[in-house]
């Protein structure tokens, strides 16, 4: 069974593989092959995952090691695969998730002459993100996470025809290298502190070290986490990231790429155990991109960008759940696992919207689409319930357990970190009701597009419209088969561990809370969009409204703190450069310059000058050897 | 009369040729002084051999003596290829070397 | 030991005499003065060595430097030119002041350390000259320092072969025959014939004296090109020029006579061109 794991990662980079090097004449077949290496990797994916449940779950980690890469004295880097529950979970959803969005994608990009291309980027977005939830150590571990920046750098910009989406492709891989920074910091402080970087021997030698390295590597891991995971404050890219065919934010935002922090702070669970000053602050971000991306999908109109800030405060959630601790790892786990259900969904939806109303992408131009396009309805809708946290659907059931999980870390910690939990609930409420309500409910606001055409909102093929279903099926009964019998938690505990913590607050009592919260939400929304008429073109709005379209001054802000701190600092340090440095090596050359001139005069080429030199030196020896001699 | 009066006359030859050396332009007669200095010198080792009693200074004056003849050989043949392309004897002329 | 009154007296004499001439080589303006000065001091130093016991020496000094090495010296002179004379004015800034000031520092620390020598018994060559010097010489040469002797013959081979590839120019290209350069000077298109003579028979018997031309101007072609070179052309003047035009308005007037008169055949040996024949015919006029 071990190969098949090395055969994981190759079938979708073979795919890519076989796309990017077989050029034009794969055109016409080009989007099948990406498919069916998809589907080949979750079939393996299946075989593997049965054959794990096969097993007692103290043996349910297999381990494959295929070469060694840098086999130098001291230093060994490995490429070997483990897997074990916490990877499996990932490797289905990815694949699983994967070969969905594949499939969609065949008749989403039908029209684009590229589209080979663009599954050969999808095929080693796979790939990359198979071989960063497989890796058995944390330099493999990197080398996937780079390839998932790089996919996503490509896939981002896969429109580069569109300044945007190129600017938009750059941003996210800048921002994506400051987080890479800190994984590579980290990757290097670990080597230094194990003399390893393979999980085994790190995690178990995290007890021999001390606490302030433990925090410096579980700091450096949450920047890391931050970058790909889109947490404040690298949390600038996901929106702009929205500049990429709708397929590449479904993947981005549900089976890949966002969900790597996670996995990275969850794996290295061990590390951040022993650290809790690391694991508050990763509790701190989650927190604060929980509102963050909450309040910005509230005042977002593009129905993309609400999803995408959607997808950070979800994120939020995890990165909340995984900073916990034992409590929280399988909840966190468990809420991306349905997150990846019902994210994808609501993007395909998205997209589904979009390919019937010309691309276009500003709520306030859609409206009662409901009869229009009924199967994206249907799917959207059961997603926005399943988002919103819905009884009985999947969000139903990871969200309250990990609003539950922040009460029960206790003290005032526990009490703001919950509460933090239980608004976010009610503000996602708040906006995907109005995004429901904008796109599908109310009065037709349809508009032509710059060229003149009318929209004619149609129902999208069939072979987009299956994808969504299944996800929609995903949505609203995983996180309840995950919770029949606490299944979820008895599969990954062996790998994450778990306490239960012990909850201030009654179970009921939040489950009540949240839906009181969850009621009032939407109430509200309803308020705003559904009883009165969305009018067309945004109204000038209150200040936070205003903030939240720009994405809270995100973008100013870094413009003002990084990039004008980064000039002043380079202008400051050119000028020290000038006058300090070139200074100092200016002055030493005029110095030598001068006093060569001054005795350049002495080598006037005039062999009778040199031979008075002779003779005074002659005169001196004599001296010399006279004063000698009398002393 | 002490002997070392040679001596005497030994510095005062030397020293008129170096300052011959130092202050003439033509390179012969710059050889010429050349020549005086080793002569000066070679009256120090002959007055030296008979100071000590033994022929060893003789023996090295008349090594000086076929020193200095090899390198006027050598010399002269040097002023005159040099006088042939600079049309010139002066050492001031051959200052091709400097800046 | 000590030193004979005589030989007192042949060293205060000899030793002005050796300085007056190391003085005169320095000082001469004429290169030839400055050799026959330095030979006249080697042989006052020849003398020195005979008085002091180095009678082989002696012999060699005046043979090899007198004889061979300022002969030498000598023929450069003259391949050089003997009339140029130098300039003693120093051009070089400083560089007289800073030649004084070191040779006197030199030469009062040299007489200085010979003072502080303690040289007032010294032992003489009595003892090892007494199997006689020459012999006592070979002695030493062919055993304590024949290793050095070898060195030295080395030592002058290879200044000879020195002295002969600075002074050999080799010859790159077969010479030009006579033809050929007659062609050439043809295709050239001037001095097709050999190059006029210097004015050697007209009034000097030295071939630095140009050739004048028919209107009596000197012709630089006449003389040697390195004579030119040098600047060493006799100068034939204005002076000449007037005395030619003078003769030969006395020879049209002669002429004249003689076709009035009786008429003379003498006119062909005044018109050779002799300066002698020419103050003949003035006197002749007069």
């Amino acid at each position: 069974m071990d190969p098949l794991i090395g055969a994981l990662v190759g079938a979708p980079l073979l795919g890519a593989g076989i796309l990017l090097v077989g050029g034009r004449r794969l055109d016409r077949t080009g989007h099948w092959i990406g498919c069916l290496w998809a589907a080949v990797s979750f079939v393996i994916g299946v075989v593997l995952f049965a054959d794990l449940l096969s097993r007692s779950p103290a043996q349910r980690t297999l381990t494959s090691h295929l070469f060694t890469w840098v086999p130098v004295a001291g230093f060994q880097a490995d490429v070997g695969f483990q897997l074990d529950q916490l990877s499996m979970t990932f490797v289905l959803l990815i694949t699983g998730v994967g070969t969905l969005i594949h499939i969609y994608s065949v008749g989403y990009m039908e029209h684009d002459e590229n589209r080979r291309k663009f599954f050969g980027y999808l095929n080693l977005f796979l790939a990359a993100m198979l071989l960063l939830v497989l890796a058995d150590n944390y330099l493999l571990l990197y080398v996937g996470w780079e390839g998932v920046g790089l996919a996503s750098y490509l896939l981002i910009g896969f429109w580069q025809h569109k300044p945007s989406a190129a600017t938009a492709a750059k941003k996210a891989f800048l921002v994506n290298r400051v987080g890479d920074m800190g994984l590579s910091i980290a990757i290097m402080v670990m080597f230094t502190t194990f003399g390893s970087f393979a999980f085994r021997p790190v995690f178990a030698h995290v007890g021999d070290v001390s606490q302030g390295r433990l925090t410096t590597i579980g700091l450096l891991l949450l920047l890391a986490a931050c970058g790909k995971s889109a947490q404040v404050p690298l949390q600038s890219w996901l929106g702009d990231a929205m500049e990429g065919p709708t397929p590449v934010s479904a993947l981005i935002h549900a089976a890949t790429m966002v969900t790597a922090g996670v996995y990275l702070v969850v794996r290295s669970g061990a590390i951040f155990n022993a650290a809790p000053t690391a694991q508050l602050a990763v509790c701190v971000v989650g927190a604060v991109t929980l509102v963050f991306g909450a309040i910005v999908g509230c005042a977002k109109d593009d129905i993309k960008k609400a999803l995408a800030g959607s997808t950070m405060s979800q994120i939020g959630y995890m990165m909340l759940a995984a900073g916990l601790g034992p409590i929280g790892y399988v909840f966190a786990i468990m809420h991306l696992v349905t997150h990846g259900f019902f994210k994808a969904g609501l993007f395909l939806g998205a997209g589904s919207v979009m390919h019937g109303m010309n691309d276009e992408v500003d709520m306030r131009r859609f409206g009662a689409l409901r009869t229009y396009m009924p199967v994206t309805f249907v799917t959207f809708g059961l997603g926005y319930l399943a988002i919103i946290g819905f009884p009985g659907l999947s969000g139903y059931w990871s969200k309250d357990k990990i609003i539950e999980a922040a009460f029960a870390k206790g003290g005032t910690e526990g009490w703001t970190l919950g509460a933090v939990a239980l608004v976010g609930a009610g503000i996602t409420a708040f906006y995907m009701t109005r995004v429901m309500l904008m796109t599908f409910f109310g009065d037709k606001r349809w508009q032509p597009d710059a060229e003149g055409h009318e929209p004619h909102p149609h129902e999208s093929p069939k072979i987009m419209t299956i994808p969504m279903s299944i996800l929609a099926f995903g949505s609203v009964f995983a996180g309840g088969l995950f919770s029949i019998n606490s299944a979820f938690l008895k599969w990954l505990q062996p790998v994450t561990g778990h306490s239960d913590g012990h909850s201030p607050v009654a179970t009921w009592e939040i489950t009540v809370a949240t839906l009181v919260v969850l009621i009032l939400g939407v109430g509200l929304a309803w308020q705003s969009y559904g009883r009165q008429a969305v009018p067309a073109v945004a109204p000038r709005g209150s200040l936070l409204t205003r903030a939240a379209r720009r994405d809270l001054l995100q973008d100013d802000f870094n413009h003002v703190v990084l990039v004008r701190g980064g000039e002043h600092l380079t202008r400051s340090l050119v000028y020290l450069d000038h006058t300090v440095v070139d200074g100092a090596v200016n002055g030493t050359a005029a110095g030598v310059g001068g006093l060569s001139g001054r005795l350049r005069r002495l080598q006037n080429g005039f062999v009778r000058s040199y031979a008075v030199s002779m003779l005074g030196g002659t005169a001196v020896l004599v001296a010399a050897t006279l004063l000698m001699r009398g002393v | 009369m002490n002997p070392a009066n040679y001596l005497y006359l030994s510095a005062l030859l030397f020293t008129i040729g170096a300052a011959g050396v130092l202050i003439r332009r033509n390179a012969i007669i710059v050889f010429m002084c050349v020549e005086l200095m080793l002569n000066a010198c070679n009256l120090a080792f002959v007055t030296f051999s008979r100071l000590h009693g033994n022929l060893d200074g003789q023996i090295i004056a008349f090594f000086t003596m076929v020193v200095a003849a090899a390198e006027v050989v050598v010399g002269l043949a040097i002023i005159v290829t040099f006088f042939r392309s600079r049309h010139s004897a002066s050492v001031d002329d051959a200052d091709l070397m400097k800046l | 030991m000590t030193t004979s009154t005589g030989e007192a007296i042949q060293f205060w004499v000899l030793g002005i005499v050796a300085v007056l001439g190391a003085l005169g080589t320095v000082g001469m303006r004429k290169a030839v003065h400055s050799a026959l000065c330095l030979a006249g001091t080697m042989i006052v130093l020849a003398v020195f060595y005979l008085a002091q016991g180095a009678y082989f020496l002696g012999i060699v000094q005046i043979v090899v430097y007198t004889g061979a090495v300022m002969m030498l010296f000598l023929f450069v002179v003259m391949l050089v030119g003997i009339t140029a004379a130098d300039s003693l004015k120093e051009t070089i800034r400083g560089q007289r002041a800073a030649a004084v000031l070191c040779g006197i520092g030199f030469g009062i620390l040299l007489i200085a350390g010979i003072a502080n020598a303690s040289l007032h018994r010294f032992t003489g060559l009595a003892q090892a000259n007494a199997g006689g010097n020459v012999e006592g010489l070979a002695r030493l040469v062919f055993t304590t320092y024949v290793w050095a002797f070898e060195i030295t013959g080395a030592l002058l081979i290879t200044a000879a072969v020195g002295a002969m590839v600075l002074t050999h120019r080799e010859r790159t290209e077969r010479p030009a025959t006579q033809r050929e350069q007659s062609e050439a000077r043809v295709r050239e298109g001037r001095n097709v014939t050999p190059l006029p003579a210097p004015g050697v028979f007209a009034r000097h018997n030295a071939v630095d004296v140009p050739g004048l031309l028919p209107d009596g101007t000197p012709s630089e072609l006449t003389v040697n090109q390195t004579l030119r070179a040098r600047g060493q052309v006799r100068d034939v003047g204005g002076e000449q020029e007037r005395r030619v035009r003078k003769l030969e308005q006395r020879s049209d007037e002669y002429v004249e006579g003689v076709t009035e008169g009786e008429g003379a055949p003498e006119g062909g040996r005044d018109r050779s061109g002799d300066n002698d024949g020419a103050n003949h015919a003035e006197g002749a006029a007069k």
